[in-house]
């Protein structure tokens, strides 16, 4: 008799239910792409000497990439801990699975736990390199497939102070980079890079990168918001290394300089290079979706 | 929680269903066994209040009910899975309302073909098919329930077999359907129900098979780029039926009648839903074409239908991290003052805000405007979760004005009313 929208009643917390996901040129396994590495940079001082700090910053974002190209696929386990300033906490779990597609975007899955309320929720991303996004979303309670809008990026993922576009993989073109310096950071040495969003729908006006000299891990990101203030510092530890090529980390934690809040997320059990095939990034694999 | 639901049954279903169900309970028993099994689903609390005294004897102003739905999932990992989802509705206000259903409970089994892959579903199970936020036109494999909301969106388990064929060309798929579910109506003491009771066991149909006809359905779904395209058909069992007067008594030598019987045609559709996906914008159309159903005045008359709109969410708005989105649907039927629903010339206007904060707070609010009879309804709808698993949903449609020559809406013209459900998930 009356609409009765579906999304409110089945949509997790966080932007992006009934509207949108950021555009993205690679799906949101996120801060974590930045977070890789593989084999030594080449003795960086060597190959530096005539580079202009925006030419330097462009070769660390370009060989970042590379090193993570050819994992094709993985599926991971995510815990994320949102606690308010007040200390109050609450737990989201979700499942993860991404391919990598040569030549275009990566697909990926998102399949979620908790909230008990949202479980079986699922949010199907086929990036793109040169397009939008395309997303739909499953909602199990009427068994609904739903295409929803991709266009926007600095939404809250899940409620969270990771935004959609903290959670999804840069393309080395989104931006624009120069290197700032080397210093200490830890054990380690880190080249601190700046990295300025070309996109206008970003909700950063640039963000301040720490990676090791050595495999190229992010270990600290500084997020400035569009007015230029420090809005959000991310902090990434526990590397493990698969395949002996590509590292992830297993702790992400972002902090929220404006609110106080903090948000937590665990990664488990990755496995790269498993079964997974095209048929589970469909449609009808997403109404399949437990 | 099965065995509630078993017990529940013997008063009310069919005895068909009642052996199938038997089959449900030793599945489970048994699926225990299974390499995978998984037991989830949602306890919920509902009430509505109707602050308007009724117009109908019987009728209350109240009503209260505890639904639950439990969910058993078991697999064999790539080889089969079995879902099996009852829901049961005790209604302490109206007796009708108290009912059973198998929701689901079917055999999944799937694989690949050569670039393409296979699906096949046997069983109970619900399909959705649409776009559009008001009103599913192309919506058809299921029966409606319109015990548990009025919105014509929750949908009665359907016994078929689903057969999907999907690759780079698209989603093909074929459905074969039978034992056709009568569609659940408010009983005596419900409100939102025409002045005669409309009376289940008086059913009739078209066809001789009655209930047992099989019916065939097919759809072909795609996305081109920014454009998700469904082309539909259907023969068989139409799932709206046509209102008979039935139960006729002699008053004063006249023959009155008592109540109502619902007969069910046999119909063909065709049907198109398609959305274009641009930025914030999402646009809708669902259209279709039905033939053999009968008019109001319960004469045959093809008829065509669409809903026409479309949806644009401002982001982030305010500097938070809220969302408003707008939307705007146009509903049309060609068959206008001889429809046989309220929806022949209606236009929808819609707000949505969602917070998205922890707690996934959301609240809507809602107009439908009568443009030939100028019936308007306003919807207010909030929620937003508790804990991790508790959640709140209240919800509220006033009737602003309904027009006496409104004939369908009309009797339900003193039936606004206020609910609220508290949702346990597990």
């Amino acid at each position: 008799m009356f609409p009765d929208h579906d999304t409110a009643e089945t949509r997790p917390a966080g932007r992006g239910w009934a509207k949108g996901y950021p555009r993205r040129r690679r799906p949101a396994f996120g801060v974590l792409i930045l977070a890789l590495a593989c084999f030594c940079l080449p003795n960086a001082s060597a190959l530096a000497q005539d580079e202009t700090p925006e030419e330097k910053g462009l070769r660390i974002a370009r060989e970042t990439s590379a090193r993570n190209d050819g994992f094709e696929n993985f599926t991971a386990g995510l815990t994320m801990v949102l606690r308010d300033r007040h200390g109050r906490e609450s737990i989201r779990k979700m499942r993860f699975k991404v391919l990598e597609v040569q030549g275009d975007g990566d697909k990926s899955l998102f399949v979620f736990d908790r909230p008990r309320d949202v479980r079986g929720t699922a949010l199907l991303t086929h990036a793109h390199i040169d397009t939008h996004d395309d997303q739909w979303l499953y909602l199990p309670a009427l068994k609904r497939v739903k295409r929803i809008s991709a266009s926007r990026r600095s939404g809250s993922f899940m409620g969270s102070e990771f935004s959609y576009e903290d959670m999804s993989s840069p393309e080395v073109e989104e931006y624009t980079y120069k290197y700032l310096r080397d210093e200490p950071c830890g054990n380690l040495t880190c080249t601190v890079t700046e990295q300025v969003p070309r996109d206008e729908e970003s909700g950063y006006s640039r963000k301040v990168v720490w990676q090791d000299t050595g495999e190229l891990r992010t270990w600290k990101m500084e997020l400035y918001d569009r007015k230029g203030s420090h809005l959000k510092t991310l902090a990434i530890a526990n590397y493990r290394q698969y395949l002996d090529r590509y590292w992830r980390a297993e702790n992400q934690t972002m902090i929220n300089h404006l609110t106080g809040a903090v948000t937590v997320l665990k990664w488990t059990e990755f496995r790269f290079r498993t079964d997974l095939s095209d048929s589970e990034f469909t449609h009808t694999a997403l109404r399949r979706v437990r | 929680m099965i065995h509630l639901a078993c017990r529940c049954a013997t008063r009310r279903l069919h005895a068909t269903c009642l052996a199938l169900l038997a089959c449900l309970c030793l599945v489970a028993g048994t699926g225990a066994a299974l390499a995978e099994h998984e037991f989830s689903g949602k306890l919920s609390l509902v009430t509505r209040w109707f602050p308007r005294t009724a117009d109908f004897d019987g009728q209350r102003n109240y009503n209260a009910g505890f639904v639950a739905e439990p969910q058993l999932y078991l697999e064999e990992p790539d080889k089969f899975s079995v879902t099996i989802a009852p829901f049961f509705r005790y209604d302490a206000a109206d007796r009708t309302q108290t009912h059973f259903d198998l929701r689901e409970a079917y055999l999944l089994l799937n694989g690949p073909l050569g670039e393409n892959e296979w699906e096949l579903r046997l069983g109970i199970d619900r399909v959705f098919w649409g776009v559009v936020e008001t009103r599913n036109l192309v919506d058809i494999v299921n029966q409606t329930d319109l015990v548990e909301n009025p919105n014509e969106k929750i949908k009665l388990g359907q016994p078929m077999a689903h057969l999907t064929l999907s690759g780079g060309w698209g989603v093909g798929e074929v459905f074969l359907i039978s034992y056709h579910r009568l569609r659940t109506f408010p009983g005596r003491g419900g409100r939102l129900r025409p002045a005669l009771k409309i009376d289940n066991s008086l059913a009739t149909y078209e066809s001789g098979a009655k209930e047992w006809h099989l019916d065939f359905a097919a759809r072909y779904s795609h996305t081109f780029g920014p454009l998700d395209l469904g082309l539909s058909f259907f023969d068989g069992t139409g799932r709206e039926p046509v209102m008979r007067p039935a139960a006729f008594q002699l008053v004063q030598g006249q023959p009155i009648p008592g109540a109502l019987a619902p007969h069910y045609e046999q119909v063909r559709q065709f049907g198109l839903d398609a959305q274009l996906t641009i930025e914030a914008w999402l646009l809708k159309l669902e259209a279709i074409h039905r033939s053999g159903a009968s008019n109001i005045v319960g004469k045959k008359e093809g008829f065509a239908a669409f809903v026409v709109g479309g949806e644009y969410t401002f982001s982030g708005i305010f500097e938070s991290d809220a969302d408003l989105s707008l939307l705007a649907e146009w509903l049309i039927d060609s068959r206008r003052h001889r429809s046989t629903n309220q929806y022949q010339n209606d236009l929808f206007f819609g707000v949505r805000l969602s917070l998205n904060d922890v707690q996934g707070a959301a609240f809507t609010l809602g107009t439908l405007i009568d443009l030939d009879y100028g019936t308007r309804t306003l919807s207010l709808e909030f929620d937003r979760r508790l804990t991790d698993s508790v959640s709140v949903k209240a919800e509220a449609i006033l009737m602003l004005h309904v027009d006496e020559a409104d004939a369908i809406v009309y009797p339900t013209r003193h039936d606004s009313f206020v609910g609220m459900k508290l949702a346990y998930s597990f």
